[in-house]
């Protein structure tokens, strides 16, 4: 299973990497909203301040949603044909192609987040929690997205349907991710949201795998 | 390469007891509400090579694609290397079974090369085996092309590539001649030697008569869903 997981989650990186949707199209566009929220809600540098992080966390929601239903990551119906064919366990197919929307999102969040903290002077708690915030935090959004294409694909209803169905359930990652890194909160009050947003990864890395085949047959 | 063009039965088989590759037993198909095979019974030998005919929309691809576990009947019992696949056993068999269908399955980003790597990582081939089966549908010199920029003919070529690579016990072929050049020909007739001489079998279906029936050691008709 890891060497099937490692087999998906290279070819997709190798697929985007030429593609490049995540560095020219995706990235751009995340940090001209960033720009342009600004303009339409004023620069009172103090609302910037309080409210930047949660406009972070809306951005990289939107346009990490995006990213997991990217373009170079779709499959047509014989390249689905295939990857059955050559006896891919779906479970792992789902972890593979997770795990590389996983690190795109990472890299995605740093680079935007870099940007956010910039144009809105956001302060920021313990990087170590950072980090932790991130990365559960992309985790969730690629699990969340893959198992919603998948969803999506199994029942004919092609990338339109993804945002209805990652919209609702990412409401626990972004309110956990955008609370965790609120300079305000305690150390005890930042690990009890990061669990959160652990538990949220863990049901969705089980149900993703649970669901893998029965949702490959009905595509 | 060159392959002489003939009637083809193992040698293997000779030696052991015909074995069914593939057993339908009044099987039907439909494709939305239209029913597209009609109670048909088929059985495909270890060793066996068939041809199978019929004109447009008669049915034959539903047929490849069910007998590939693609595509469940609906009603009657298929049996493709001994498991029912009306069960979990479809799930096994998958790894056995190569299909070359109409539309190639190229990765367009990805070049020649690393289309068949990454089939080499999940079939636990080595990387050598990569160049070795480029080498032998005459696309070692275009490995670093992508796949975007090659012709349907060479994206054939490396389908017919990939089947050399993992050799599968039931071949299924549609259109195998197509979009081939006469060069490309006998690869055809290659990759079917060598999955019936490892005990497989396979089942081309064509409109290009004279050329399967060359290779088929027997033929069948699919006529508006009638098997014969």
């Amino acid at each position: 299973m890891r060497v099937h997981a490692l087999a998906i989650a290279r070819r997709d990186l190798l697929r985007e990497r030429r593609a490049g949707e995540v560095l020219w199209v995706t990235i751009p566009f995340a940090a001209v909203a960033l720009l342009l929220i600004p303009l339409a809600i004023g620069t009172d540098q103090p609302t910037l301040e309080r409210i930047g992080l949660g406009l972070f966390w809306v951005v990289v929601l939107l346009f990490g949603v995006l990213i997991a239903i990217r373009r170079s990551a779709a499959e047509t119906p014989e390249q689905r044909d295939l990857t059955a064919l050559l006896g891919l366990d779906p479970a792992a197919e789902f972890i593979g192609q997770a795990a590389a929307s996983a690190l795109l999102l990472l890299g995605f969040e740093v680079v935007v987040g870099a940007i956010a903290v910039v144009l809105y002077n956001i302060e920021l708690a313990l990087w170590f929690w950072i980090f932790i915030v991130m990365f559960s935090a992309g985790v969730g959004l690629a699990l969340l997205g893959t198992l919603a294409s998948v969803i999506a694909r199994s029942v004919n209803a092609g990338p339109t349907l993804v945002p209805f169905l990652v919209a609702p359930l990412a409401v626990p990652i972004l309110l956990a991710a955008t609370q965790a890194l609120n300079p305000s909160e305690s150390t005890r009050s930042i690990l009890s949201w990061v669990l959160l947003m652990l538990i949220t990864d863990l049901v969705l890395v089980i149900g993703g795998m649970l669901s893998a085949r029965s949702l490959q047959e009905t595509r | 390469m060159t392959v002489e063009s003939t009637k083809y039965t193992s040698d293997v088989t000779a030696l052991q007891p015909q074995l069914p590759i593939v057993a339908l037993d009044s099987v039907s198909a439909r494709v939305g509400v239209t029913t597209i095979i009609r109670n048909a019974d088929f059985t495909l030998l270890s060793g066996e090579v068939v041809g199978l005919f019929g004109p447009n929309g008669a049915g034959k691809t539903t047929l490849l694609r069910m007998l590939a576990t693609l595509h469940r009947p609906a009603s009657g019992i298929v049996r493709v290397l001994g498991s029912d696949l009306s069960g979990p056993g479809r799930f096994d068999v998958r790894a056995e079974i190569g299909l070359i269908g109409h539309v190639p399955s190229l990765y367009s980003h990805l070049t020649l090369r690393e289309n068949l790597e990454f089939v080499a990582r999940v079939v636990g081939e080595d990387g050598g085996s990569v160049q070795r089966v480029l080498d032998a549908v005459g696309l070692g010199g275009a490995a670093s092309r992508r796949a975007a920029v090659c012709s349907y003919g060479m994206q054939r070529r490396v389908e017919f590539a990939r089947e050399m690579m993992r050799v599968p016990r039931l071949l299924l072929l549609d259109e195998p001649h197509s979009a081939l050049d006469a060069s490309a020909l006998g690869m055809v007739e290659h990759l079917v030697r060598r999955v019936c001489d490892s005990g497989g079998g396979a089942v081309l279906a064509s409109h290009d008569r004279k050329r399967v029936e060359k290779l088929a050691s027997r033929s069948v008709e699919l006529d508006r869903g009638i098997l014969s």
